[in-house]
């Protein structure tokens, strides 16, 4: 029983919890707007989705991770991506001459928009679980 | 929870702006100043930041890496009168171009401002994630 709650749950917490990376992804993308040669960054939602409702959870190890010995190793598990989709460089609209390719209006439409789903995530959540509670109350 | 890394994100990001700002300040407030501790006219100052990982991959913060002083000549005002006039009558002024830093001043104070915003977005999500179920 609870494993079907579970269940029924997966899909809005799979997509809560994406779109939750994904606003750490714009935050930095907009915290970076004045540093020389950073490129924003951003995902593709859609694959990223389908990638952890396909992968279905424990079911996959994850690959043991390389030991690191200074602080500028790169990371070995499948560091620049959320969950299957990779990280991908923003194109570029109107160069920069430091070699910035953080586009505000961009990043700011995204940011709002990606907060507003995480809304609505949210309340589809809580609509889920009101119904599973007044099924299991019976009034 | 990624959440909450959006303060470390967004916070690093305010206090590398508030060190711009505060080299912008250091520069108009000195645009005047013909001597400093080396004897010499003050040289304008500015910050090159840099993009640092922070506890996830994806994310990146941002810090001061270095302050650099300007390298450009000083101005040279003819002022016989001035106690620092060299022989020919010239006064080295400080190559802080005012302009340039009253549009730095904006900037950094823009970009402040928009990742408070950032911030409290930020909070918004994680105050109703917390209501959730109730």
């Amino acid at each position: 029983m609870i494993g079907k709650l579970d269940e029924h749950l997966r899909f809005n917490e799979a997509a809560l919890n994406l779109r939750a990376q994904r606003q750490q992804l714009l935050a930095s993308n907009i915290a970076n707007a004045d540093t020389p040669n950073f490129k924003a960054r951003d995902i593709d939602f859609n694959k990223a989705l389908q990638g952890a409702l396909t992968k279905g959870g424990s079911s996959q190890a994850p690959a043991p991770a390389l030991a690191k010995t200074a602080t500028v190793h790169l990371s070995s598990r499948n560091g620049n991506a959320v969950g299957d989709a990779p990280l991908q460089y923003r194109k570029e609209q109107q160069g920069n001459i430091d070699g910035n390719t953080v586009n505000m209006d961009v990043e700011r439409n995204q940011f709002t928009d990606n907060a507003i789903r995480y809304e609505a995530g949210l309340t589809l959540i809580n609509a889920q679980i009101k119904k599973m509670l007044s099924a299991i109350q019976g009034q | 929870m990624s959440l909450f890394n959006i303060f470390n994100v967004a916070g690093s990001a305010m206090s590398a702006q508030s060190q711009r700002l505060n080299v912008v300040a250091s520069n108009i407030a000195n645009a005047d100043s013909t001597t400093s501790s080396t004897g010499q006219a003050y040289k304008a100052k500015q910050v090159v930041f840099q993009a640092v990982p922070m506890a996830t991959p994806e994310a990146a913060g941002v810090k001061v890496q270095q302050v650099v002083e300007d390298a450009s000549p000083p101005k040279m005002v003819f002022d016989p009168k001035h106690p620092q006039a060299d022989e020919q009558g010239y006064v080295a002024m400080p190559n802080v171009n005012v302009v340039e830093e009253m549009v730095n001043m904006i900037s950094a104070s823009r970009s402040y401002q928009t990742n408070v915003e950032t911030m409290n977005a930020a909070k918004t999500l994680l105050m109703k994630t917390l209501a959730l179920g109730q």
